[in-house]
């Protein structure tokens, strides 16, 4: 063992815990309320987390939330940049929550034809 | 993905309430609804509220579960992780507005704390080595043998303030620099691991919780002193801190973290476990070693010191589990950040573990010259059930009791010693007004007569005869002269002991003398115990008005002395076979039995004329009067 080992040890190690750290870049809110998960949901999130993890994005964290209020339009989901803006996307599907991935969190750009709502928050 | 890690305490606390069926109903569960692929359960060590346990920490959110059982789990899972709601029944509650606190971070117990030798505890998986690395574990062995002398790590510790964690509180560095420079050779370090104090259980929480720290503070420790060989000497009470350290031992030596040529530095060390049985004194550090060697657990004069003539008559250096623990934190920040922390005199935060009449049974970590008012409301949450508070017993038996006059001193080495008790370990129990004191006293006397090893006659002899009149005192047989036998043969006790047991033992009697000399005088001129602790002077009575005639304390009364009254549904109690064990007390739901002490102008009621079994009882031949 050198210190450039444990160095890499330690990169590769702290994808296993980042997730208690706290302060990521984006935050995916899914809206899982029972018209939600009616809706495919949690297909929409499964879908989203396997993605993530294929593309390696580690300054994401998804999580899972009540209803939004969005009953009508669900798959329902909100992803929040530590600036706090904030985008919502309705009537989601799996292949639609692949490309929000693609090119929402891993280029940064918003993906504008799908999202119903957008604001800034302080 | 993994979305959300589940953090289950796995410390021993949480284990005795029932964490493993809760770990274990939790993964299946989410296996059985499919989750196990998107939420990881994770074991971790103590997270320090140990009265609320089973405890589970849920991340990224953050959300805190206290009192988790197994049968909770289907709700819980089907709540947070399905529907993504806090399961809002095994939230904590403010103690103020009694509104349910969401998030750890939040929660008074934690917010008021400042953890760094507690900062992996309940937040890392202490059986994988990964998780300590991600945390920036050993980073400070590879820096200090990559590019620091042995000099130097000594230089940082004593710059740093760091003093032992084991009770006396002297400076760490000083004590490496002796071990360093005795030319003798091969020398050794030693970690103290034996915490035997009543109420006390920091060093478990680490061992348990983080191992690695401790090695890791070991081996840099061993390069500084040119130590190749450390010992960790763990009581065999704490099996799952043995258990966890092995694994851990197991895993550093795997990683090439211990054993030959560290770091490529050419420095070599080994680490090895010692389990003790049990016995008090091998916490005293001379006796520890005789045990290391196989010998019987005594100690011995010091000079020579450890550092002069110690294990194996080598040089060697021993340290408590805290201190240890500590020392990868002091390199890896830099003294300078460390000696910022805590007082002018005492360095860096100390874990206390919080026992006895305290809300928030369990462990926490705040900076020195925190006032004991502080930690035993602001983090402890107080004495419950609305009583008041008495006193607090620092340092375990080898302490003494503080009472309310201060609570409000800073707490270092120097301000508990100027109190007449002492830091020691870390232990806090708390005593509240029905706590006696002279029975507090006699209890702590009672712990360090038993464990006293034999060899010294001050310690030996001296405890017993203490015992005796304390014994003597709660009896109601004491006289006033006993007061100062009491202090003429404890202050004999302090000068003459050969180590730390005896010297030690009679500081809870003196400091009960010093500030609740009136319980004693209560307990002999007026045969009487305020907190009606002292059972011989107790005397239990049915108050006729309230009696239900239930008949439960009747049926709990463990040697068959309380009676029907004959043709009434009332009970009495016969006084002349009571043993005072105060059961039925307890069973009562009416309030109806009233304990009374001597001198409190008790007066026996009269016997009635027949005094029957209760029903359920097997009539003997004492049924009538």
């Amino acid at each position: 063992m050198n210190l450039a080992e444990l160095q890499k040890l330690k990169e590769k190690a702290q994808k296993q815990v980042a997730l208690r750290e706290g302060n990521k870049k984006y935050r995916v809110v899914v809206s899982m309320g029972t018209s939600g998960i009616a809706a495919g949901a949690r297909d929409v999130m499964k879908t989203m987390l396997d993605e993530i993890e294929k593309r390696g994005l580690a300054d994401v964290e998804v999580r899972v939330t009540g209803e939004i209020g969005l009953e009508d339009v669900e798959p329902v989901i909100r992803v929040e940049r530590a600036d706090g803006e904030q985008t919502t996307y309705a009537r989601l599907d799996a292949e639609k929550a692949r490309k929000i991935v693609a090119e929402h969190l891993a280029h940064d750009t918003p993906v504008e034809n799908l999202a119903v709502g957008k604001e800034k928050k302080p | 993905m993994i979305r959300a890690h589940c953090l289950v305490c796995a410390g021993a606390g949480c284990i005795s309430s029932g964490g493993n069926a809760l770990k274990d109903a939790l993964s299946n569960e989410l296996q059985v609804r499919g989750l196990d692929e998107e939420i990881r359960v994770v074991e971790t060590g103590c997270m320090g509220p140990c009265d609320l346990g089973p405890v589970m920490l849920v991340h990224p959110d953050g959300t805190f579960y206290q009192r988790v059982t197994a049968l909770d789990v289907p709700k819980l899972v089907e709540e947070h992780f399905i529907k993504g709601r806090p399961y809002q029944p095994l939230l904590p509650k403010d103690e103020v507005t009694t509104a349910a606190v969401n998030t750890q971070r939040d929660f008074g117990f934690f917010a008021k704390q400042q953890k760094i030798v507690l900062e992996n505890c309940g937040t890392i998986d202490p059986e994988n080595i990964q998780e300590y690395i991600a945390r920036d574990g050993y980073r400070a062995l590879g820096d200090v043998l990559s590019g620091l002398k042995p000099a130097q790590v000594i230089a940082e510790i004593k710059a740093a303030g760091l003093r032992g964690r084991g009770g006396a509180g002297f400076p760490t560095g000083v004590k490496w620099e002796l071990t360093a420079k005795n030319p003798v050779t091969p020398r050794y370090v030693i970690c103290n691991a034996d915490e035997g104090d009543p109420g006390a259980f920091m060093n478990r929480a680490v061992l348990e919780g983080d191992p690695h720290k401790i090695i890791e503070g070991m081996t840099i420790g061993g390069y500084a002193m040119g130590a190749n060989h450390g010992y960790i000497y763990i009581r065999a009470e704490y099996p799952l801190a043995v258990k966890r350290l092995q694994i851990a031992i197991a895993q550093a030596y795997e990683l090439g973290l211990l054993g030959k040529n560290l770091f490529s530095s050419g420095f070599d060390f080994d680490l090895e476990l010692r389990i003790g049985a049990g016995a008090f004194v091998c916490g005293e550090e001379t006796a520890l070693m005789r045990s290391i060697e196989g010998r019987r657990g005594q100690p011995q004069p010091r000079p020579p010191f450890p550092a002069q003539r110690g294990l194996w008559g080598k040089p060697t250096n021993i340290n408590n589990v805290e201190t240890w623990a500590t020392v990868p934190i002091v390199m890896r920040r830099g003294a300078q950040w460390y000696s910022q922390i805590g007082t002018a005199k005492s360095k860096g935060t100390k874990v206390f573990a919080l026992a006895g009449k305290i809300k928030n049974t369990g462990l926490a970590e705040v900076p020195y010259g925190t006032t004991l008012r502080e930690i035993i409301f602001g983090i402890g949450g107080g004495v419950p059930n609305g009583k008041k508070f008495k006193a607090v017993q620092t340092g375990g038996p080898s302490g003494g009791v503080v009472p309310e006059q201060h609570l409000d001193t800073p707490v270092d080495y120097d301000t508990l010693q100027a109190l007449g008790s002492i830091m020691g370990s870390g232990g806090m129990v708390i005593m509240d007004e029905d706590s006696c004191m002279v029975d507090v006293a006699r209890f702590f006397l009672e712990f360090c007569c038993d464990e006293s090893c034999g060899k010294c006659p001050p310690c030996r002899v001296g405890t017993r005869q203490l015992l005796n009149i304390l014994d003597r005192i709660s009896h109601g047989e004491g006289e006033l002269e006993d007061l100062d036998r009491l202090e003429e043969l404890a202050q004999m006790v302090k000068d003459a002991s050969l180590c730390g047991l005896g010297q030690t033992a009679p500081n809870p009697v003196l400091t009960t003398l010093r500030y609740f000399r009136d319980e004693y005088l209560a307990h002999i001129v007026e045969k009487r115990c305020p907190a009606r602790v002292c059972k011989d002077l107790l005397h239990f009575t049915i108050q006729d008005e309230k009696c239900v005639g239930c008949s439960v304390c009747a049926r709990q009364c463990p040697v068959d002395t309380i009676f029907k009254v004959g043709g009434q549904k009332k009970y009495y109690i016969l006084e002349d076979e009571c043993i005072h064990c105060g059961s039925c007390v307890d069973s009562c739901k009416f309030d109806a039995i009233v304990k009374a002490s001597d001198g409190e102008g008790h007066v026996t009621p009269q016997r009635p004329a027949v005094l029957e079994r209760p029903p359920g009882r097997k009539p003997t031949s004492l049924v009538t009067a």
